[in-house]
């Protein structure tokens, strides 16, 4: 956009906002500052923002804050267990469904993809009532507890896990279809191999797992409460900070989870590539 | 007969012998594969050759039980085709479908599915001159050996029967050698061979026995002298002149 005259006052503060970076965004007492000058200091103060988050994620992470600590490790904890079980249970079921064929699996296929897009909330109710102590579970006592947060994430990624698992086993039991009929091998025979063979894609399908379930705030936050040093999550401290206004530690957190989604990612990568060489995926 | 066909069944190659009865297999109404009557000798190898579209693929399949018959029936030993005499033979394709596992990982495999000693596996792989290959992924291997490979794998299954589906099909003159040789060597231990090959000379150089077809059907059954010295159909002539697109015009 071209500069007019009118624009010269304008470009007058700017320069005076330039000369003195610490004082930029504070008001200028004259009435009628321009709108260019107006969006400069709400982009200066976002920037700043979040420059202050980043330097204070790197602060949190460099001083391995105690609190902190706890926090990515319970978030790792719920995460990883919750993954792990929804793979122990998702991948033989997808690989079934992937095998198998019998009358009403088209539903059952729709069903699961459709749960897929399970709204976490919804999760964390469903789990609460059954917890909660006058429901039918309520005797176990595991209501805002890891363990039910473990459960809500559990029940919210195993559709994923089944679902992909199924269509990555489909593919590569079309591939091995005849030979395995040729070599005779039993349905669970097939499974296994199905399962072993598709390993490298099924670390990806946990991977999308594992995505899903350490982003989620909803369902944790129900079944969990976000009680400090007992269910305090990654996400539901980020919810915290952000209703209390403190956001650049709110988004600190957020880049710590980033960072920690990234890590984990990574470390499954360069176990695939390590063990990639003797098998050709 | 079907006494003396049962005594063979218990003792000896009686058991591997197929007879195919009013055997027909039709897709969308057209007849793919129709075969009266037709017996293969329990020994030896038997090549299966004809044009393109002969059906020569369609019909190893459906001895071998991978796909079911629209009519007629296979008996192997003089009993149905059943999962337990399926189990007893082995199928090599023509495209091989290695697991993504090392060389040797494709061997444990079949011998620990099928409950055998699985110290075997090194000596496979000698057999078809693979053991400095046992730890490379078998999809990284050449053609060739993945064929040799798919043979092995075949072979440790110790089949009665080895039905081979073009084995050799687009390799180099040197791999199509040492794949004719693994499997001479086979039917030496006496493996049952059935071969399906459209090569004129590779059939000259491993059949007993030749079954040729044409549009699904068997024009010619003969032993190997008898078939590429005099063949008596005009189909089987044209084919072995080289000059079967002739025929077709006239």
């Amino acid at each position: 956009m071209p500069i007019t005259a009118s624009d010269g006052h304008s470009i007058i503060c700017l320069a005076a906002a330039l000369a003195s970076a610490k004082s930029a965004c504070k008001p200028l007492p004259f009435v009628g500052m321009s709108l260019v000058f107006r969006k400069f200091c709400r982009k200066r103060e976002i920037l700043q923002q979040i420059a202050e988050s980043v330097g204070l994620a790197i602060g949190l992470l460099l001083a391995a804050d105690a609190d902190l600590l706890e926090i990515v490790t319970l978030s790792l904890y719920v995460s990883l267990s919750a993954t792990s079980i929804a793979c122990v249970l998702g991948l033989p079921l997808g690989a079934i469904l992937a095998v198998t064929r019998f009358p009403g699996r088209g539903p059952v296929l729709v069903l699961i993809n459709a749960l897929m897009g399970l709204p976490p909330v919804v999760v964390g109710l469903i789990v609460y009532l059954q917890l909660s102590r006058s429901g039918p579970l309520g005797f176990l006592g595991l209501l805002y507890t890891p363990t039910a947060m473990i459960i809500a994430q559990t029940i919210l990624i195993a559709p994923i896990v089944v679902a992909l698992s199924r269509q990555v086993l489909e593919d590569l039991h079309l591939e091995y279809a005849e030979q395995f009929r040729s070599l005779a091998l039993s349905a669970r025979q097939t499974i296994q191999a199905l399962l072993w063979d598709g390993r490298f894609a099924l670390f990806t399908v946990a991977l999308a797992g594992f995505g899903r379930a350490v982003a989620e705030v909803g369902a944790v936050m129900i079944v969990g409460g976000n009680i400090d040093h007992l269910t305090r999550v990654m996400t539901t401290a980020i919810t915290l900070e952000t209703s209390r206004g403190n956001l650049p530690l709110a988004l600190a957190l957020g880049i710590v989870l980033l960072a920690l989604a990234m890590a984990v990612t990574a470390a499954v990568h360069g176990i695939r590539a390590g063990t990639a060489g003797h098998a050709d995926a | 007969m079907p006494e003396h066909t049962d005594r063979n069944d218990a003792t000896g190659t009686g058991a591997r012998r197929i007879e195919l009865r009013a055997l027909a297999y039709d897709v969308a109404g057209t007849r793919l594969i129709d075969v009266p009557a037709l017996t293969l000798r329990p020994t030896g190898t038997t090549v299966v050759m004809g044009p393109n579209g002969a059906g020569k693929s369609l019909l190893l399949r459906l001895m071998h039980g991978l796909i079911r018959p629209s009519a007629g029936e296979i008996l192997v030993g003089g009993r149905p085709l059943s999962p337990r005499q399926c189990k007893a033979q082995a199928l090599v394709f023509q495209k091989p479908v290695l697991l993504r596992r090392s060389t040797v990982a494709n061997i444990d495999f079949v011998l620990k599915a099928r409950g055998k000693d699985r110290s075997r596996s090194r000596s496979l792989l000698d057999r078809v001159d693979l053991a400095a290959l046992a730890d490379r992924p078998a999809r990284r291997l050449s053609g060739g050996e993945q064929q040799r490979l798919a043979i092995a794998r075949a072979l440790a299954t110790e089949p009665d029967t080895l039905f081979l589906d073009e084995p050799t099909a687009s390799l180099d003159p040197e791999s199509v050698q040492a794949i004719e040789g693994i499997v001479a060597a086979a039917a030496r231990d006496g493996v049952r061979i059935i071969f399906v090959t459209h090569d004129v000379q590779q059939a000259r150089r491993l059949a007993d026995d030749v079954v040729f077809l044409s549009n699904g059907r068997v024009a010619e059954e003969a032993s190997a002298a008898a078939f590429f010295n005099g063949p008596e159909t005009d189909v089987a002539r044209a084919y072995l002149s080289g000059h079967l697109d002739r025929l077709v015009e006239t």
